[in-house]
């Protein structure tokens, strides 16, 4: 009887184990802290991989890592579920796929914001100083007091990119224009992040761009509560608040996970570092269909965005090169 | 930057919006804490009251339930840790962390569940601002105190209720004497257990009440982890204030004028002290205090030991 039941027992777990209808890889994400629902990259990257299980007929699954320290743990639990090309999604994780990578040889690895040289990561970076200066030009047109806030996570040099590059679109556009710089210290605050966002419009901003995640969600609250303008970041935030969040950059991460997903099938899959800038697709900016947003700026910023992609505006990315 | 910006009416007035969850949540912890009973788990606590607020008053389009809902709530999950630290005797450390794990799995599963997308709740009806007739046209104090979310001017009003509870009263009395000394509250009468029930139930009150300031008062959503360590921060401020309400209130203002200066500062392009190190500044404060560099602080004699009758 004891033993019966065990066979079946055996038998359903073998089962379960090899009913799995997807003919593609199995490619699997880790979010950072901020999580999904970010309504920024971590969602942008997950998007990718929708487009991957469609397109690809992929098996995906998403980990999300509530403390720094799930990465390692999450990275390493889904490379002995034998998972193909696992995403690490943000900079945040750089030192956990250093340390997992090197274990775990046959696994492919992505590494989304950050670069980790080893023979199966392929690292992806992105021009954010180049669609951060669209949005500067685009704030520098639009804002009437001249006064232009930037609102950022942790001050590390990811966020330098997107503050540089906006500030570098500013001051090209109007030289006069005041820029108010604030850091929150974190990616997951929004009160905080609405805090600092009600500063900057106390002292006269009237348009603020932020790379700050979900802290950033406050500043669209700010934006709301105070009839002012807000540009968005990551993925198209303009749909949270169409008549505040004007524009928003957008950083095409969905599209470096789909290419990852891609290479890997078709096995074209390498270590390697891209950096994916306007001319190649991987940023940009988007307008709000809740304003009008006037010609002559969609002009002005279209001009900027045919100057970088030439050649013409080398965009800075660090505040040394500013 | 001249001198009169640090006592700006928009610096004081982003200092007590600040302040305002972290004094609900303080108070909670005073509470608790003078009963004896170790409070770690506020964050989670404020972390489903929150959630329950936004929920509540996505479902009824009424904050003040929405309000309602996130006290009780808070109340039942400050329960599981009174039974466990009261009648199971369970180290209130561990009982309180594993709350708070569990409030930030579990906040992020119904998130799921309810709203059918993860890290963001739609927009709920928030608490609007009350604008007080007599108090916004005075000269100093207008700015600052005029125009809030009612759970500000609440916060201030219960830190000296808080007050007068514990040290005016026979109640306070008892929940003091259990806390230093529960054998002898015990043998003078007083129920010591149901002392103790009573005063985790209120934190928890108090700690959702806190969260939903959060969600309903300074934002109108939930967002996962929203409470982002302001439930430590309190126990921080709870501490400095040397476990009593209107310490505890002086501290959650301080941290909140900390804040809302750092903030300042960053915008004006002041960088003469460094931001990260303005951050640190309530918790190094806290350490100082229990270093008993800025007087002692002394913790209620009987706190974190399960009383056996």
């Amino acid at each position: 009887m004891k033993r019966s039941l065990m066979l079946v027992l055996v038998l359903l777990l073998a089962l379960s184990l090899g009913v799995s209808a997807k003919t593609g890889p199995k490619a699997v994400m880790v979010t950072d802290v901020g999580g999904l629902g970010d309504q920024s990259f971590n969602d942008a990257a997950w998007r990718g991989l929708g487009r991957a299980e469609k397109e690809l007929d992929a098996e995906i699954r998403v980990v999300e890592s509530s403390m720094m320290t799930d990465y390692e743990p999450n990275l390493a639990n889904l490379a002995e579920s034998g998972a193909d090309l696992i995403w690490a999604v943000g900079f945040l994780m750089t030192d956990a796929l250093e340390n997992i990578a090197p274990l775990y040889p046959d696994t492919k690895f992505g590494l989304i914001d950050a670069v980790v040289d080893a023979p199966n990561v392929l690292s992806v970076t992105f021009k954010d100083n180049e669609a951060s200066y669209l949005a500067g030009v685009f704030a520098a047109l639009w804002s009437e007091t001249g006064v232009i806030g930037f609102i950022g996570g942790m001050d590390a040099p990811v966020i330098e990119r997107f503050e540089v590059g906006f500030r570098a679109g500013v001051m090209d556009t109007n030289p006069d224009a005041e820029i108010l710089i604030g850091y929150a210290g974190n990616f997951d605050d929004p009160g905080k992040g609405k805090e600092l966002a009600l500063t900057q419009y106390n002292r006269g901003a009237d348009i603020i761009y932020h790379a700050a995640g979900a802290t950033g969600l406050g500043l669209i609250e700010a934006a709301k509560e105070t009839g002012k303008y807000a540009i968005g970041v990551d993925s198209d935030q303009t749909v949270l608040a169409p008549q505040h969040v004007v524009a928003s950059m957008l950083k095409r991460v969905d599209n470096a996970v789909f290419f990852g997903v891609e290479a890997l099938v078709k096995d074209e899959f390498i270590s390697d570092h891209l950096e994916l800038g306007l001319s190649e697709g991987g940023v940009g900016l988007a307008y709000s269909q809740g304003v009008e947003i006037p010609d002559s700026i969609k002009k002005a910023v279209g001009d900027a965005n045919e100057a970088i992609a030439a050649g013409g505006i080398v965009v800075p990315s660090t505040r040394a090169e500013l | 930057m001249n001198i009169a910006e640090l006592f700006s009416g928009p610096l004081l007035s982003a200092t007590l919006r600040m302040a305002t969850p972290l004094i609900f949540a303080a108070l909670g912890g005073v509470f608790s804490e003078r009963a004896g009973i170790v409070n770690i788990a506020l964050e989670g606590i404020m972390l489903v009251g929150a959630f329950a607020g936004t929920m509540v008053s996505y479902y009824t389009q009424n904050p003040w339930l929405g309000v309602a809902a996130a006290m009780l709530a808070g109340g039942a999950v400050s329960l599981i840790l009174a039974v466990n630290s009261i009648a199971l005797k369970a180290n209130q450390v561990v009982s309180g962390v594993a709350i708070n794990i569990f409030a930030l799995g579990f906040t992020g599963f119904m998130l799921q569940r309810i709203f059918g997308h993860a890290g963001q709740s739609p927009s709920v009806v928030k608490l609007s601002d009350w604008s007080l007739p007599v108090i916004k046209s005075l000269p100093v104090l207008g700015p600052i105190l005029g125009k809030h979310t009612p759970p500000v001017y609440l916060a201030l009003i219960l830190a000296f209720i808080s007050h007068i509870v514990l040290y005016k009263t026979a109640l306070g009395l008892r929940i003091r004497a259990v806390g230093e000394h529960p054998r002898a509250a015990d043998t003078m009468g007083v129920d010591v257990f149901r002392i103790q029930y009573l005063c985790v139930f209120v934190s928890g009150l108090l700690g959702g009440l806190g969260g939903a300031t959060l969600s309903l008062g300074l934002l109108s959503s939930f967002v996962e982890n929203m409470t982002a360590g302001r439930g430590f921060i309190a126990l921080a401020a709870m501490i400095f204030g040397k476990w009593t309400p209107l310490g505890a209130l002086a501290a959650c203002l301080f941290f909140g004028y900390a804040e809302a200066l750092q903030m300042l500062a960053q915008t004006l392009g002041l960088t003469i002290v460094p931001r990260e190190f303005i951050m640190m500044l309530p918790y190094i404060l806290t350490m100082a205090v229990l270093a008993g560099v800025i007087g002692q602080a002394v913790p209620p004699a009987a706190e974190g030991k399960p009383y056996e009758r």
